[in-house]
């Protein structure tokens, strides 16, 4: 039972580093960004290729899969989002989802379509029992990881000039830009730590979501289920999100195992006829 | 008074509807291809069902601006309808069976309509596509009902021949035409409904529903309709493929399938009906002769023409990737290098991305003024010689 419990926040701790930079980002630039998860699968091919065959250890893996997707991300926004962000909702799902399309067919041709693994050393494999509950290193790592990843965050978004500049900017786009924050930069930085933070979310979940060429496609609802049920106005609403959707999702598994993902879908469903802007939204701004 | 209005908006509304020389061309093209093509009828069945799919979803897109990322499950309910009513002889009467399985999706349409009609269009992307995939949970779940993962077999043993008498032959005919005459059928209908009063308050709606409301549009029950509607239309086509290739399977509610619908759509052009049967040939002719090539690029290439679309406006988009892969195909370059040069020129497009549509835009000018001028000197150099013709 606890078990259960400790698995499912290990799998929303993660849930919440992949999905989190989607909701700062749809939520400041109204942009519905369906290739989220492409930036996720990024980071966990790139830790693949340096640990698995450049020998690099998981650790600095996971480091470089960070900046390395942050500036893949950095790259793509200054290139081919910005020209998006002012078209319609339709236009803007169907270029994320052609690059969607683009980043499954170019992975499946270089990794090919076999599930991948990360070598994980051997010290973080494993369970122990503390008081009969059985922990998972490797799952009580990522609660470390991305919890200290959440700290962090609140704390950048809550103390620093940044972090009011960008709610500001989510807040009110027109007004902030009259103050004379340039959102446009706020935006970008924004959108690289987002892409980041999912790719680091990548390659810390290859273990556990699985790593092959339909990642993005596979969890694409899941992100966008953090992020409508938990809301775009702060990070507290998709952090509950997730760590509710990982347990749901976990204990869903294993005690109703012939419904399968049927629990998520349909709580989400029932959430978003209920509540449409989602849980924990202050109501509607815009 | 009354009376002049009620005159003018008749013959706006049958001057809307009027048959124009173009789609009677299509339809008779459409039809001598029963005598012209007889080898061609298995892939021209399939177009035919692809393009009913997307009518369905132009239907909901294209009028009433609701966009769907999960327009499979209502195929797939449709298929799964007329399998398992073929399968265990409740309907064996093909074209009733049809008619069954288009109700079937059309009740689940109006039942999730009132899911569609909350939020926002991230909510509507996100209901739709939650709605497939408990479709696809509950298929894959329940498999001793729909054969699961292995999909329903035995459709084709209890199907009767069609009306008794035409029986699905192997090379596909009686399917083809069978097929095209539930398109046309289904199209004609559609082009009364949106013609109608009915289908202008849509546009309306979706032009901007809180003034459609105001001028007396019950908008939310507006929407109701036509998205069971569209359901309905969806279930047909969906119905029509597991009859043809008497077959049903999961991959007919996947999410691939809601996007591909959703890519010929937009190949075709959403807003006027015939944008989904146009995309529909050119997606699945483009389909079968690119993945002579190389199935592989397939999905790359249809994400480069998506992206260009985006970037560039669906005309000019579809011709620079149009450009752009035809190069790599008649340069005949090594598929890691197709994969290079389509990426980097994503990028170096997206770049120079101001520039090309300034030049784009001027390039339209220029041409539509040459064209202006053509036009009025050939009228003046024609009436000058009608004038001196009439003087002599």
């Amino acid at each position: 039972m606890l078990t259960i419990l400790f698995d499912g926040v290990a799998y929303g701790m993660l849930l919440f580093v992949l999905a989190c930079g989607l909701s700062v980002t749809l939520g400041l630039m109204n942009f519905v960004n369906l290739a989220h998860g492409a930036f996720a699968m990024a980071g966990g091919y790139i830790t693949v290729v340096l640990v698995n065959r450049a020998g690099l250890p998981f650790v600095a893996g996971l480091v470089l899969a960070f900046f390395a997707t942050a500036a893949i991300g950095a790259l793509l926004e200054r290139i081919l989002y910005v020209h998006v962000y002012a078209k319609s909702h339709l236009d803007q799902v169907l270029f994320t989802i052609g690059l969607v399309f683009m980043s499954v067919a170019a992975i499946d041709y270089v990794m090919g379509s076999s599930q991948q693994f990360v070598q994980i050393p051997a010290a973080l494999q494993g369970q122990f029992d503390v008081f009969g509950v059985g922990v998972g290193r490797y799952r009580l790592l990522i609660i470390v990881v991305c919890g200290l990843l959440t700290v962090a965050l609140q704390f950048v978004l809550m103390a620093t000039r940044f972090g009011s500049r960008l709610r500001a900017a989510v807040d009110d786009q027109r007004v902030a830009r009259g103050l004379g924050i340039n959102v446009g930069a706020v935006f970008a930085i924004t959108f690289a730590v987002g892409s980041g933070l999912a790719g680091l979310g990548g390659a810390l979940g290859a273990e556990i979501l699985g790593l092959d060429p339909i990642f993005p496609l596979k969890y694409m609802i899941y992100f966008l289920i953090v992020v409508t049920v938990g809301g775009t106005s702060s990070i507290t609403g998709p952090f509950v999100a997730s760590i509710l959707l990982g347990i749901g999702d976990v204990a869903g598994k294993y005690y109703f195992p012939s419904l399968g993902a049927f629990v998520i879908y349909t709580i989400m469903i029932v959430v978003l006829i209920w509540r449409p802007q989602g849980l924990f939204a202050r109501g509607a701004t815009r | 008074m009354n009376n002049k209005i009620d005159t003018a908006v008749t013959r706006f509304l049958t001057n809307r509807a009027r048959i124009g020389p173009f789609e009677l061309a299509f339809w008779i093209a459409a039809f001598a291809t029963i005598y012209l093509l007889p080898g061609r009828h298995l892939i021209l069945t399939e177009i035919a069902i692809w393009g009913l799919f997307a009518l369905s979803l132009d239907l909901i897109l294209g009028f009433a601006g609701i966009i769907s990322l999960g327009h499979a499950a209502f195929f797939g309910v449709g298929a799964y309808a007329a399998g398992l009513l073929a399968k265990h002889e409740v309907i064996v009467e093909p074209s009733i069976a049809l008619v069954f399985a288009g109700l079937v999706a059309a009740a689940l349409g109006f039942a999730t309509s009132f899911l569609v009609l909350r939020g926002s269009d991230l909510t509507r992307l996100m209901v739709t596509l939650g709605v497939a995939l408990v479709c696809f949970e509950l298929a894959n779940k329940f498999a001793d009902v729909t054969g699961g993962a292995d999909g329903l077999q035995g459709v084709s043993d209890h199907l009767a021949p069609v009306f008794g008498v035409f029986r699905f032959d192997l090379f596909g005919h009686n399917a083809y035409i069978y097929t095209l005459a539930w398109l046309f059928v289904m199209f004609v209908l559609a082009r009364r409904i949106v013609n109608s009063p009915f289908g202008l308050s849509l546009k309306a709606i979706k032009g901007n529903a809180l003034r459609s409301s105001a001028i007396g549009i019950a908008v939310n029950w507006r929407l109701i309709a036509i998205y069971t509607l569209s359901a309905g239309y969806a279930g047909i086509a969906g119905g029509l493929l597991a009859q043809t290739q008497a077959f049903a399977s999961l991959s007919m509610l996947s999410i691939d399938r809601s996007a591909d619908v959703l890519l010929i759509l937009i190949i075709g052009g959403p807003g006027y009906l015939y944008g989904g049967l146009v995309g529909a040939l050119v997606y699945r002719l483009l389909q079968d002769f690119l993945s002579s090539f190389s199935s592989r690029y397939w999905q790359f290439w249809i994400g480069f023409v998506l992206i260009m679309m985006v970037l560039f406006g669906r005309v000019y988009g579809g011709i620079i990737a149009a450009v752009i892969i035809g190069a790599t195909i008649w340069f005949d370059l090594s598929p890691t290098w197709s994969f290079l040069v389509l990426g980097l020129s994503l990028l170096v497009l997206g770049l120079a991305r101001e520039i090309l549509v300034k030049w784009i835009a001027l390039a339209e000018q220029q041409v539509s003024t040459w064209l202006s001028r053509v036009w009025t000197q050939s009228k003046s150099t024609i009436r000058a010689r009608l004038d001196h013709g009439a003087g002599a």
